[in-house]
This record gives structure tokens, sequence and C-alpha cells, in this order.
């Protein structure tokens, strides 16, 4: 079985300070990565990295057997991001707001009714980003990862800001992609297992 | 679940996206498109009042005032270029769009031109009717200032790129862009100058447009490569 | 050679290479600026139109090519530091910006002092040079800014060299308009173009001045990127071993 994505021998410096080193993954279709460590320890950083938003000091991040570098367009068409700065413009509506994703990526326009109704969002769909409270935000960002057509889910902290019901829907989500044949890395602080399918890297 | 089998929509349609939400989020706060253009009929007016009110005076300072006003209009409004995407997240997701980014840099930066760049050139008649400007000047004044702030608003793409997120960036953005706009405020000036003086202005019009051309080749790459240092 | 300068790359060697070379460059550049110091004051004739005032090119001319220098080093080396990731040229860049303003600035007040009996004026807004020196001083006050805005070394590094390499686009730009902008009010101007050749008893002199400033330039820099070495790799073992044992360069 071929890989989806791995890194080599990952490492990274803020400032002078190593944050971690000798970071070595894979991560198949259908496999959840999680990524754990107290706060300060590089989660995010190393999640940034993974996707291409900062450099490592030296290794490689390999997708399709191929370095993600080498085919940069590639790669982020395969890739959809979820951080705690949701991305979306708070003047605009989530469905103006998903439009400019639309045309920025490939997407499955034809399932934004499913996809609202399953985040339980269609009340929500004329208000302005910056009504919406913050799990409300937290839930919205969480439709351009389902309308995304991409392979690779990176999220950082994805159960921020979340009640229980949402932190389910979450984790519900999470095992629906992996069964669809997709993969995730999420970087959090929060315990997540995914029934055995879920490698790990603990930074410290 | 397959590999998707084309990468992104059309390059045009990522492009248009981009500078379409500008506007429209322009048209919901008003205020940011209004402001540098009040911000620019007021440091115009500055001049005849510093200066005084004669008549020949402010036909001979007339040109430099309006460029110069220009100028520090365009770096007031550049400041906020990236500033909100860098805020809110949509930045990395830019980043992380599989569209090429020096085209989504270009798209911002049209966008920041129609945005301020384009209503300045429109009201400028105004100032310069204020500053005894024949007509003949004025569309002289039009047409650099048109090639003016289109390059402004690209050469300033980069600087604008360069300190988001640094603290105290309005203040750095102008240390950086000013002497680079040298060449764009004094061939506009002085080619208007020239205009009011009845003298020949194709060569200033020319190295305006040439020098807009260039800076539509290349100040994308380069607001594009500053944009990832800067969101690292 | 690709070896050599591959290995020169390394901080360490470039540090103990340095050390050799630094003193080399410091006295060819000291004899040279002492001759032309003294060969311009005293053997050169006086100009039969300025006089003696003349003679503060014997400054001007070395510091004013000196500013251009710097700034393309600077560009070049961030260029090199952006494309191949080398931190030793990006370390250069770094170092090279202070000194080229230093040398802007000193070709802007010698200038300015050889205007005074020239024009009768301290500053001559008609004269190009003057006024692409001052824009030039500009652009170094700009790159000087931005890294010191940025706390993180390695991006410092990298959102400089992208402010140095749209400089460099800009600045034969930058010149070219200010000619043109001078050019249409007829300025006084220092140098003639065409005027009458320079007898060699005041070109000699002149020469070895820019060779003697280009030397002590470059023994400067050279110093200028130890320290600047030395601080960036001040985590490294080589470093640590340096200082331990206290041996000196070498």
């Amino acid at each position: 079985m071929t890989e989806l994505l791995s890194g080599n021998d990952l490492c990274l410096f803020r400032g002078d300070r190593c944050l971690f080193k000798s970071i070595n993954f894979a991560l198949n279709p259908g496999e959840l990565l999680l990524i754990e460590g107290p706060n300060g320890s590089g989660k995010t950083s190393l999640l940034r990295g993974i996707a291409g938003l900062l450099d490592f000091e030296h290794g490689d991040i390999m997708w399709n057997e191929q370095r993600s570098s080498f085919n940069q367009q590639g790669f982020r068409g395969d890739v959809v991001w979820l951080s705690h700065k949701i991305g979306f413009k708070a003047d605009l509506n989530l469905v103006e707001n998903l439009r400019l994703e639309a045309s920025l990526r490939e997407t499955y326009e034809d399932r934004l009714p499913a996809v609202l109704q399953r985040l339980d969002l269609l009340a929500l769909t004329e208000l302005p980003v910056r009504a919406l409270s913050a799990g409300q935000q937290r839930r919205i960002a969480l439709a351009r990862m389902l309308l995304a057509k991409a392979r690779i889910w990176m999220m950082d902290e994805p159960f921020t800001n979340l009640d229980k019901a949402g932190q389910a829907l979450v984790a519900d989500l999470l095992a629906e992609h992996l069964d669809h044949g997709g993969a995730c890395i999420v970087a959090s602080h929060q315990p997540l297992d995914i029934d055995g399918r879920t490698r790990r890297i603990s930074l410290s | 679940m397959t590999e998707p089998d084309h990468i992104s929509p059309g390059l045009a349609r990522g492009f248009c996206a981009v500078i379409r939400r500008d506007i429209v989020l322009a048209w919901k706060r008003p205020g940011d498109v209004v402001n540098p253009l009040f911000f620019f009929a007021m440091v115009s007016s500055l001049f005849p009042l510093a200066i005084g009110p004669g008549a020949d005076e402010l036909a001979l300072t007339g040109p430099g005032v309006v460029w110069v006003a220009a100028l520090l209009a365009a770096l007031l409004s550049l400041n906020s270029l990236f500033l909100s995407d860098f805020e809110d997240g949509s930045l990395d997701q830019l980043l992380l769009s599989p569209q090429p980014l020096p085209l989504l840099a270009l798209g911002k930066a049209l966008a920041h031109w129609l945005i301020s760049g384009l209503p300045l050139v429109v009201v400028s008649p105004l100032v310069a009717i204020s500053f005894q400007m024949p007509a003949q000047t004025i569309n002289v004044m039009l047409i650099t200032l048109t090639f003016g702030t289109l390059s402004l608003s690209l050469l300033g793409s980069i600087g604008a790129a360069l300190t988001v997120g640094l603290h105290r960036g309005a203040a750095l953005l102008s240390l950086l862009i000013l002497p680079l706009a040298m060449p764009i405020l004094i061939f506009g000036a002085r080619t208007v100058a020239l205009a009011a003086a009845d003298d020949a202005v194709s060569a200033g019009i020319y190295f305006l447009a040439a020098y807009c051309m260039l800076a539509l080749t290349f100040a994308p790459f380069a607001t594009a490569a500053a944009l990832r240092i800067s969101n690292e | 050679m690709w070896k050599f300068i591959h290995k020169l790359a390394s901080p360490p060697h470039f540090y103990r290479f340095s050390a050799k070379i630094i003193p080399w460059f410091a006295g060819v550049g000291s004899i040279l600026v002492i001759y032309g110091t003294y060969a311009g004051l005293f053997l050169a004739p006086s100009d039969y139109q300025q006089g003696d005032a003349f003679r503060i090119i014997y400054v001007h001319v070395p510091a004013a090519y000196l500013s251009m220098m710097a700034y393309s080093i600077m560009a070049v080396s961030a260029a090199i530091g952006l494309i191949w990731r080398i931190k030793l040229s990006h370390a250069v860049a770094a170092a090279a910006a202070p000194l080229g303003a230093w040398f802007t600035f000193l070709a802007l007040v010698t200038g300015s002092v050889w205007g005074k009996p020239m024009w009768g004026t301290w500053w001559e807004w008609g004269d190009p040079r003057l006024t692409s020196e001052l824009l030039m001083l500009f652009l170094y006050i700009g790159y000087m800014a931005l890294r010191a805005a940025i706390d993180d070394t390695v991006k410092a590094d990298k959102a400089s060299a992208v402010l140095a390499l749209v400089g460099a686009v800009n600045v034969p730009i930058i010149h070219f308009s200010v000619e043109w902008w001078s050019s249409l009010h007829q300025g006084p101007t220092i140098i003639r173009e065409g005027g009458p050749a320079m007898p060699v008893e005041m070109l000699y002199p002149l020469l070895a001045m820019i060779l003697g400033f280009t030397f002590i330039f470059g023994a400067l820099l050279l110093g200028r990127v130890r320290t600047e070495v030395l601080f960036r790799e001040r985590r490294a073992r080589w470093v640590r071993e340096l200082v331990l044992t206290g041996a000196g360069p070498g």
C-alpha cells in the first residue's frame, strides 16, 4: 500500500530554539495522525510545516511518492486546512464565503444543502460571520472541510470552543472522512482515538 | 475516495473571485474607500493654506501637490491590504489554495487599485480645478495618475506583504515604499508640470506606462514571496 | 573552485579564513589611503577653476562608489541566500547594509561640503548625483528598518532579501528618473561630462583612494560578517569551543 503522506527527519527551529527534530511519520488513506504535546511544544508549527506554510530546517514531506514542494499545486489541492482563525470574512455570510472557497479549489458544490443540514447551519447562512458565536464560527469552518475535494484534512485544535455535541460531531466527521478513504492530521492537546486507525506523534 | 482528477477551478475564476470579494467587502465598509479620498482632498487643501492663495503660486505647485497627496493617500490605504486577511486566517487559506499565489497577489493589488486608486483618479480633477489647472493639463494628470496609482498599488502590495503582521507596520511600510516610489512621483508630477507649461509630455507618459508594465510583471511574484515569508 | 566556495560558506571555515585575510585587506587599504591622502593633498596641483576645494573628491568619489558597491553586494548576497539558502550570504547582506548606509552618508556630507564653495549652498536639489545619493540613503534606511522590525533572524533575512532585490531592480530606474528630472532645469553640476581630462597627478591619488577605500571596506565588511556569524551561531558547538578554549581566531 502506498503512503499518502509521509515526513522524513523533520526538524524546525524557532529563533534559535529547536522546537523538534528527527520527526518521522507516515500516513495512509483511512488513517488519522494525532500530534500531541503540551502548549508551546510546536504542534501548530509542525502542522503548518507539513502543510507548507513554513519551512523546516531540514526534512522532506512526501506526497504521492514525490516531494510536496515539487508539485505544490497538486498537494495544496489535496489538503484542506482548519485552525482557530477560521479564514472566513467577518463581513460576509456563510454562503458568500463558501462561494470564494469554490472559486479557489475544487468543491462538491452539489453537497452544500446536505452539509448545511448535517452541521445544523441552515438558520445561520444569511448572517454575517461576525454575528455568530465562537462555537458557531468553528462549526461553519467545518463546512469548508466537508465541501472540499481534498483527501487530507489538517486541523489545528479542532475541539476548541465547541460544546459536547460539537465535539462529538467533529469526531463523527473525522471517522466518516477516514471511512471514505480520506486522511487527517490533527494537532490537539485533547485525547482522540478513532478505533485503532490513529497514529501519534508526541512532542515534548 | 479517489485522487482529485483536476487540481483547481480555472485560474481566471480564482483571480476574479479574489477581486470580487475585496470589492464586495469594500462595498460593505464604505469608510475604507471614502476615508483615503477625504485624506487626499484635505492634504491637497493644506498646501494653499500653507503657501498662500496667489493664483500663480497655486498653478506652479498644483501638479506636485496633487501627486504627493495621491502618494500619501495610497500609502494610507495600503497598510490594510493584507491585514484583515492575516488576522482572520484568510491568508492561510489563500496560501494553501491550489491557485498560483502570484495570480492571487495580482488580484489583491488590482482590487486595491479599483477600490482606492481609481476613485482617487476620479476625484482628482476637483482638486486640480481648485489649483487653477487648465483642462488640457487635467487630461494629462488623469493619464499619469491612472498609471501612477496602478503602479503604486502593485509596488505597495510588496511592502504591505512584507510588513503584514508586524507591529507598527504602517510607519515601516512608508519607509520601505516611499524611496521605491520616487520614480513614479518624479515622472508623474513633472509630466503634469510640463503639460502646464505647454511642453512635450509624451516621454513622461511613456515612462509611467512602461513602469506600470514592469510592476504588473514582477510585483506579483515579489508579493507572493513576501506573503509566504511574512505568514510563517 | 566550486569546492572552495562551498567550504567557505560553512561558518567555522569562513570564520577561520576571514581572520587570515582581514589583516591583508586592512594593511593594503591603509597603505593606499595614506599614499592617496598625501598625494591628493600635496602632490596633486590645484584645479584651475575650483582651486583646492576639488580635493574633497578624494573622499567623496570613493564613498559614493562604495555606496553603490555595498548595495550591489547586499542585493547579490540576498539573492544567493534566498535561492540557495546559504545562511552565510544572509549574514553578508545584513553586515553590508549599515556600512553602505554609512558610506552613502559620507558621500552626502562630502558632497554638500564640496557644494558650499562651488554653488554657495550646502544643498543643491538640481544636482542629480546628490539627489540619487539621498534616495540611496533612504533605501538603506528602509532595509535596515525592516530588518530591525522582525525579531526572528531567519524571517528577517528572507523578508529583507526580497526588499533588497526589489530595491536593486529600482535603483537604476531611480537614477534614471533623477537624471531626467534634473535635466529639465539645467542645474549646476560639479563634474562636467566631457570636461577637461584630469591630469595624472590628480588621477593617480584618486585611483589609489578608490582602491584603498575598497580594501578597507572589505576588511570592515568581513569583520562585521564575523561578528554576525558568531552571533547567529552562538548555540553551535564550534562557537562554544572557541569561547571555552579562549583560542584566538585561527
